[in-house]
């Protein structure tokens, strides 16, 4: 038995084997997609993903029925922790539910491929870099896309401004119109507490190339997380002038933030 | 029956010494007249085919078009950014493509092929997957080794809308390999230790270079003009390929920018040159399906063959 082989026994349920092998993919010969998606290094990604979901942030998903079975399909969530946990545990969450699961793509900060070993890891499970070509090909190619449309202005807000939605920008929406693709709003409570920072050194972070630079404890919280996603919302491919999608926008940020204020009553303590 | 009825199609092969256009030479050499040149060596081709040492930008080069009355080109002869200097490339590419498309124009020919590469699109970490032929060509301000390909292209597309008789159709292909390639890529997957950029593995896209011929040929048959990416639907990640050709890999540090520049300069290797360094680091996926649309091309051979291939044979001719 390789090492490669003893190592996937040992971390990788049968039954997780199984269930990713049963999920189509839009992948070649050798497994890869043309984002660097890779069936193998999924099954790894997930086996370490389920540790963190069910044991250290015990997330409790509601609705994540909610995203359809097939077809092109958005999940807009707000973003928040510093790191992007939230788009993880978001993904695990529809990769691993009972009925038709779905491996969805994550859009990523621009900054990731330039990252060396970080860059290749995120695209191999999935993620990609959040260019609008990109989600506009994924969409044609009836993938479930994760979208954080306040991108860095989210993850990257202070603890003072936990579960202040920042402002939210309108190419999912122009996407989500031109390939008449449902959007799923989902709300994440928990996040924020996991890396709380008290402020961001910018001089610091342009220095190092990198979008924000937080002064926080260099530990990850296992605060506990809610998941809601809400009910697909629907929206024509008429040709409309930028403010009325701006108007669209808007609703779909009042619905994620309805799905935050019920994370919120529901949750009983922080940890 | 009339002497144009019983001519067979006139076709000039550039590029010739190549293992690409010589795959071209075989498939069209029972139903076409051949006429082979090439700027580095005269090849011999069998005594049906006339075959040249020429540079295309000495006057005789015209006397060929005087003298064998050609209907078709097929443009092959562009010289790697590995081979020669800056200087003498883009006389070679530029002028001496320029040379090419001005005497098809002035003997009538009907349909020209232009080989390019995917490497005008640029290797940048914001680059896309799965480019189509309408995105911008970043290659020229990354690196001025790969200005003469752009140049290349953009003077083939310059004669494509002026001269619409000419029927110029222009490919950029992902990387061929195989059999016989000796371009960068294909050296380093035959080599028995290839370089790579640590923490860097590109998704990259190969196709074998009887496809290619295929491929080719399927164009020269069909005028349809136009730009076309030609690349197979499969995908890998480079050190995935390396590992699948039985090469060992040898990290070489990526981070800060400037050092793996600094020392693939100084070492100079023709196998991993610093002008594609980019390549070896971000992706450049470039998206087929149109070429494959048009002219009704499915690729054959599929990478596990081709990765077959170079594992067993480490020791190339």
């Amino acid at each position: 038995m390789s090492l490669a082989s003893f190592l996937k026994s040992r971390l990788v349920p049968a039954e997780l084997d199984e269930h990713i092998n049963r999920i189509r993919k839009p992948i070649g010969t050798l497994g890869y997609d043309p984002w660097g998606y890779n069936n193998e290094a999924m099954k790894y990604g997930l086996s370490i993903t389920r540790q963190i979901y069910e044991k250290y942030f015990r997330v409790e998903a509601h609705g994540v029925e909610n995203v359809p079975a097939e077809g092109p399909v958005l999940i807009i969530g707000n973003h928040s922790g510093q790191l992007p946990i939230d788009g993880l545990l978001v993904g695990y969450a529809l990769a691993t539910r009972k009925e038709n699961a779905r491996i969805p793509r994550a859009m990523i900060e621009r900054f990731f491929p330039t990252v060396p070993w970080l860059g290749n890891l995120l695209n191999e499970v999935g993620a990609v870099l959040g260019d609008p070509v990109n989600c506009a090909k994924m969409l044609a190619n009836d993938e479930a896309v994760i979208v954080f449309p306040e991108g860095v202005r989210g993850s990257g807000k202070l603890y003072q401004d936990r579960y202040q939605l920042k402002r939210f920008g309108n190419g999912f929406m122009h996407l989500a119109m031109k390939y008449k693709a449902p959007i799923v709003p989902v709300g994440v409570v928990g996040c924020e507490e996991t890396i709380p920072a008290i402020a961001n050194i910018k001089p610091l972070a342009k220095a190092l190339g990198i979008p924000y630079a937080p002064i926080a404890l260099p530990v990850v919280l296992p605060a506990k997380v809610h998941l809601n996603f809400g009910a697909p919302m629907y929206f024509d491919d008429l040709e409309i002038p930028e403010e009325q999608v701006t108007e669209r926008v808007e609703t779909v940020k009042a619905e994620i933030s309805r799905l935050i204020d019920k994370g919120l009553s529901e949750r009983k303590r922080l940890f | 029956m009339t002497e144009q009825e019983q001519r067979r199609p006139h076709i000039l092969i550039t590029g010739a010494a190549g293992a690409l256009a010589q795959q071209v030479i075989k498939q069209l050499r029972d139903t076409c007249d051949l006429v082979a040149v090439d700027f580095r060596e005269q090849v011999y081709l069998g005594d049906d085919i006339p075959s040249y040492c020429i540079d295309f930008n000495k006057r005789v080069f015209e006397d060929l078009f005087r003298r064998y009355r050609f209907d078709g080109v097929i443009h092959m002869g562009r010289i790697m950014s590995s081979q020669l200097t800056r200087m003498r490339r883009y006389n070679a590419n530029v002028l001496g493509t320029q040379k090419l498309l001005d005497l098809s124009h002035k003997y009538g020919i009907q349909r020209v092929v232009v080989l390019s590469t995917f490497h005008v699109y640029g290797a940048v970490a914001y680059n896309p997957a799965l480019i189509d032929e309408a995105a911008p060509l970043k290659s020229a301000g990354l690196s001025a080794d790969l200005v003469d390909s752009v140049e290349l292209e953009n003077l083939a597309n310059i004669y494509l809308w002026r001269y619409p008789e000419l029927n110029i159709t222009i490919l950029r292909p992902c990387n061929i390999v195989g059999p016989g390639v000796r371009n960068t890529i294909s050296t380093l997957l035959a080599s028995s230790r290839a370089p790579v950029l640590a923490g860097f593995s590109p998704m990259m896209q190969f196709i074998h270079i009887d496809d290619m011929a295929d491929a080719i040929v399927l164009a020269y048959k069909k005028p349809t003009r136009g730009v076309y990416n030609v690349a197979p639907q499969d995908w890998v990640a480079y050190q995935h390929a390396l590992k699948l050709c039985g090469c060992t890999r040898i990290p070489v540090p990526s981070i800060p920018p400037v050092l793996p520049k600094f020392i693939l300069g100084t070492l100079k290797l023709r196998s991993f040159p610093s002008y594609l360094m980019a390549f070896f680091k971000y992706p450049v996926v470039i998206d087929g399906r149109a070429f494959a649309r048009e002219f009704g091309f499915t690729p054959k051979r599929p990478l596990k063959e081709i990765f077959r291939f170079y594992r067993e044979n480490k020791r190339p001719v």
